[in-house]
């Protein structure tokens, strides 16, 4: 048997409110809101969020990493070895992308269903468009992260791959060049109708290919970026039970949102459901699972749902500067030098992993880590992680000199609970909501870019 | 092994120090051409009677050739040295140990930095390659987290304790309004200060040291070659550095209501100086006032004011040029400005003018009654939990 042994979903805290689109730029905009990646993620960080949740309550761990985004932080290198980095996966695991359209998500994803081995097939968008473009506020930014392997890969297949089809054809109803914050539109009728012919053949075929009929689905998840096409030729398949596509809540997240609709799907399933995704991507790809007795003893370490609610706003303005859409006044304050490569990836422990180092004799905790206890000892240290670990907010104070990509800097002392200091930032917070005592966990950001060179390494974020 | 000090074997003989401003017509080698020029007039002396050169400066130059080119020094060993914002007092130190240790009879300890060509507002760390991993953070945010801290610890109320860390800078401005070398040369009162907007943390522009470009100098000499120079050198009773372990940064159990590393200094230099009683004993004290809340936590780490009394004595004008214990009476980082590389020797020029008696007339301390004239500089730098802490005791006669 194979097929999916955990998921994560990872959405981004801030979210906006469609209609102040509208109400600022008297055009686009609508109903319900947006996720927002804050300024300091991308999709690589987003990615090692998601994973991070898909890989806590398991004990399988991947023999690859895949790494899908029609929006990376680079090209010509690849995003998923900083995956492979801060998940402190071993480096015999290999790590590879699969970039620039929705497609390659889904492709990933099936890859490895029909692949050997144990998987992390991860998906991660910031999708933008232009101020009031539909594209604008129909996406979403987050990340999905699927663990795929056989039942002998050490944890139990939550969810069997019973198979599935799929339609390849060239048509171009959407397209964007390199570098571009624009994707440009075919009119909608040609797209509806070519998406129509696929998805019915489709859908036909992975009936036939698992022995099932339309009646035997419990639940389906439609997405594509042509949300007319979806919604549209979705009604011609005569699926009953549709599940939301979390358009009105989320947005469409590109190449996360195959994954996160998985996620979600999962969360409020049953041993024995059977369940379809079908994604309308160059193409029309269904897959088909069935839900085991393993889904009673599964724990999402955090469910959509919760993160649905958990959100808290952003102005459209503040969403356009963190676009790069608005430009802003940066601080007077020299803008961050390059990160230096050979040094990051000698401290990729500390840097991605967030490794510590603790005294072996006096149990005392190094953050960074260190050689030379303050007793003395020199390399008697054991390695521990801290990324999972939550601390309480000592002090904490407000910079507003520093240099930002967006100020101010809100800035704590944090102590972990099981020792151990880390004065840090701290993300995804108004500046007049942070308190001493608040309760804190760890996040992976992209602090800033020097020359190009994305900057990751750690900060602090409320637990909520 | 131990720590045993120089107590009364090493005099200042001159001393000299520019204004510190924005010196924009003034380079750095103008500003040590001045400060050393002003320097040997002090003592007598002139350049080539100076046998050995230490030159602080944190991030304006770098070896000594940036002191022996512009001065044109012949055959003369030149030592840059660098110890963050207690560099000036570092290279005093270094002068002086080499007088004591009889490698040379006279040295120059110079300090200077061009602050102001960077372009940018407030002080700016040396690019240095690195992972990405460090505290994003300036200097004022670290050390705005002082004020919570100790108000909570101590029981004072948060606005209360605003009010005082802006008496601390009202003082530092009345003094340098009466300084002519001092950058700000104009009284702000507290209640102004506290009206200003926060930069960091509770924080404003008011509570940080002045950005300012400036140099100066002493000249060094064994204590008993000192008369041949001077009439009334300084005698060198106490030098005294620490350099922190970091601990406050990563040890759960560092509250930020104290700076260690200052502390251990100033216990290290009271014994090498043989001071039990530092409030009665110290006529006057010159201190690291980056931040407000720098200068409060040292009343105590100084040993002038209990633990969690410092901020009554604050209220109370122990600290005023007509108190118990004048600190900062030149106007301080606060009002004097602080170019970083010459902050700890313009500390020390304080102490020349003024336990000599040759401070203006209107902001001399008073002095008489007093056995023994000794004065106390304590300079830092870096931030609380990861700092270097210096102190040194000078006095008028050998004991």
């Amino acid at each position: 048997m194979r097929g999916i042994i955990s998921l994560g979903g990872y959405l981004p805290f801030r979210r906006l409110d469609r209609s102040e689109i509208t109400a600022v730029l008297g055009q686009g905009g609508g109903r319900g809101t947006r996720t927002v990646a804050s300024f300091d993620e991308d999709t690589t960080s987003m990615g090692v969020e998601a994973a991070r949740l898909a890989l806590a309550n398991v004990d399988a761990m991947p023999s690859m990493v895949s790494f899908a985004s029609v929006s990376p932080a680079y090209f010509d290198r690849t995003n998923a070895t900083v995956l492979h980095a801060a998940l402190r996966l071993h480096r015999t695991t290999a790590a590879f992308d699969a970039l620039g359209s929705q497609r390659s998500a889904v492709g990933a994803l099936e890859l490895a269903l029909r692949s050997t081995g144990t998987h992390l097939v991860v998906g991660s968008d910031i999708r933008i468009g232009l101020p009031s473009s539909a594209d604008e506020a129909a996406g979403g930014d987050g990340a999905s992260a699927i663990l795929i392997g056989d039942d002998d890969a050490g944890s139990p297949i939550i969810a069997e791959y019973l198979g599935g089809a799929v339609a390849t054809g060239e048509f171009v109803d959407r397209w964007r060049e390199p570098g571009s914050a624009q994707s440009k539109l075919w009119e909608e009728r040609f797209g509806e109708i070519v998406y129509g012919e696929l998805s019915v053949q489709a859908w036909a075929d992975a009936l036939e290919a698992t022995d099932l009929t339309v009646g035997d689905i419990t639940t389906a998840a439609l997405t594509g970026l042509h949300a007319r096409a979806v919604a549209r030729t979705g009604a011609k398949l005569g699926i009953d039970n549709l599940a939301d596509d979390l358009s009105g809540s989320v947005g469409n997240t590109g190449a996360a949102h195959p994954g996160l609709l998985l996620c979600s799907m999962l969360e409020s399933s049953s041993p024995g459901d059977v369940v379809a995704l079908i994604t309308y991507a160059d193409g029309v790809q269904v897959s088909l699972f069935r839900v085991t007795d393993a889904i009673a003893q599964y724990q999402a370490a955090r469910t959509i749902a919760s993160q649905i609610e958990a959100g808290g706003s952003v102005g459209y303005a503040k969403f356009l500067s963190w676009r790069d859409m608005l430009p802003i006044e940066p601080p007077r304050r020299p803008e961050p030098d390059r990160p230096s490569s050979s040094a990051a990836y000698r401290n990729a422990d500390w840097k991605y992993g967030l490794v510590a180092s603790r005294d072996q004799e006096s149990q005392r905790m190094y953050m960074p880590p260190s050689r030379v206890s303050a007793d003395g000892a020199v390399d008697q240290m054991d390695h521990i992680p801290m990324a999972d670990a939550v601390g309480t907010v000592a002090t904490f104070t407000i910079d507003k000199l520093v240099y930002s990509p967006s100020p101010p800097v809100v800035f704590g002392v944090v102590d972990f609970d099981g020792g151990g200091r880390l004065p840090i930032e701290i993300a995804d917070v108004d500046a007049d909501q942070v308190a001493v005592g608040d309760r804190v966990e760890m996040t992976f950001r992209r602090l800033y870019a020097g020359d190009g060179i994305s900057n990751y390494f750690w900060k602090a974020r409320p637990l909520r | 092994m131990g720590s045993h000090g120089i107590k009364d074997q090493v005099a200042v003989i001159g001393m000299g120090c520019i204004p510190f401003r924005e010196h924009w017509e003034a380079s750095l080698d103008d500003m040590l051409i001045d400060a050393a020029v002003l320097t040997c007039e002090s003592a007598g002396v002139a350049k080539d009677d100076i046998d050995a050169f230490w030159f602080g400066t944190s991030q304006s130059a770098a070896s000594g050739l940036s002191l022996s080119i512009p001065l044109k020094l012949e055959g003369k060993p030149v030592t840059r040295v660098e110890n963050y914002c207690a560099t000036g007092s570092e290279a005093l130190r270094q002068a002086s140990y080499a007088v004591a240790s009889g490698a040379y009879d006279v040295a120059m300890a110079i300090g200077a930095e061009k602050v102001k060509d960077g372009g940018y507002q407030g002080l700016n760390a040396f690019p240095i390659p690195h992972d990405g991993t460090k505290r994003s953070l300036t200097a004022a945010g670290m050390y705005s987290l002082i004020l919570p801290a100790y108000a909570q610890k101590h029981g004072v109320d948060e606005g209360e304790l605003r009010m005082v860390l802006a008496k601390i800078a009202e003082k530092n401005h009345y003094n340098g309004a009466r300084n002519p070398l001092s950058q700000f040369r104009r009284e702000v009162s507290a209640e102004k200060i506290c009206g200003m907007a926060a930069v960091a943390g509770e924080l404003s522009v008011f509570d940080c040291a002045g950005v300012a470009d400036g140099a100066a100098a002493a000249i060094v000499v064994r204590a008993e070659d000192a008369h041949k120079y001077c009439d009334d050198p300084l005698y060198i009773k106490a030098l005294s550095f620490v350099s922190g372990n970091g601990s406050g940064v990563t040890d759960p159990d560092y509250d930020f209501t104290s700076l260690p590393e200052c502390k251990m200094a100033a216990d290290d230099a009271y014994a090498q100086a043989g001071v039990t009683d530092p409030r009665s004993e110290i006529a006057l004290a010159e201190v690291h006032d980056c931040f407000t809340p720098t200068e409060l936590l040292l009343m105590e780490d100084l040993g002038f004011s209990e633990p969690g009394t410092a901020w009554r004595d604050v209220l109370d004008g122990t600290f005023h040029l007509d108190g118990e214990l004048p600190v900062n009476p030149d106007g301080g980082l606060k009002a004097f400005g602080h170019p970083v590389g010459a902050s700890g020797l313009r500390m020390h020029y304080e102490l020349w003018q003024q336990l000599r008696g040759k401070a203006e007339p209107e902001r001399q301390i008073d002095l008489s009654g007093r056995d023994r004239k000794l004065g106390l500089v304590h300079n830092l730098g870096g931030y609380p939990g990861e700092m270097v802490g210096f102190v040194s005791i000078l006095g008028t006669e050998v004991d």
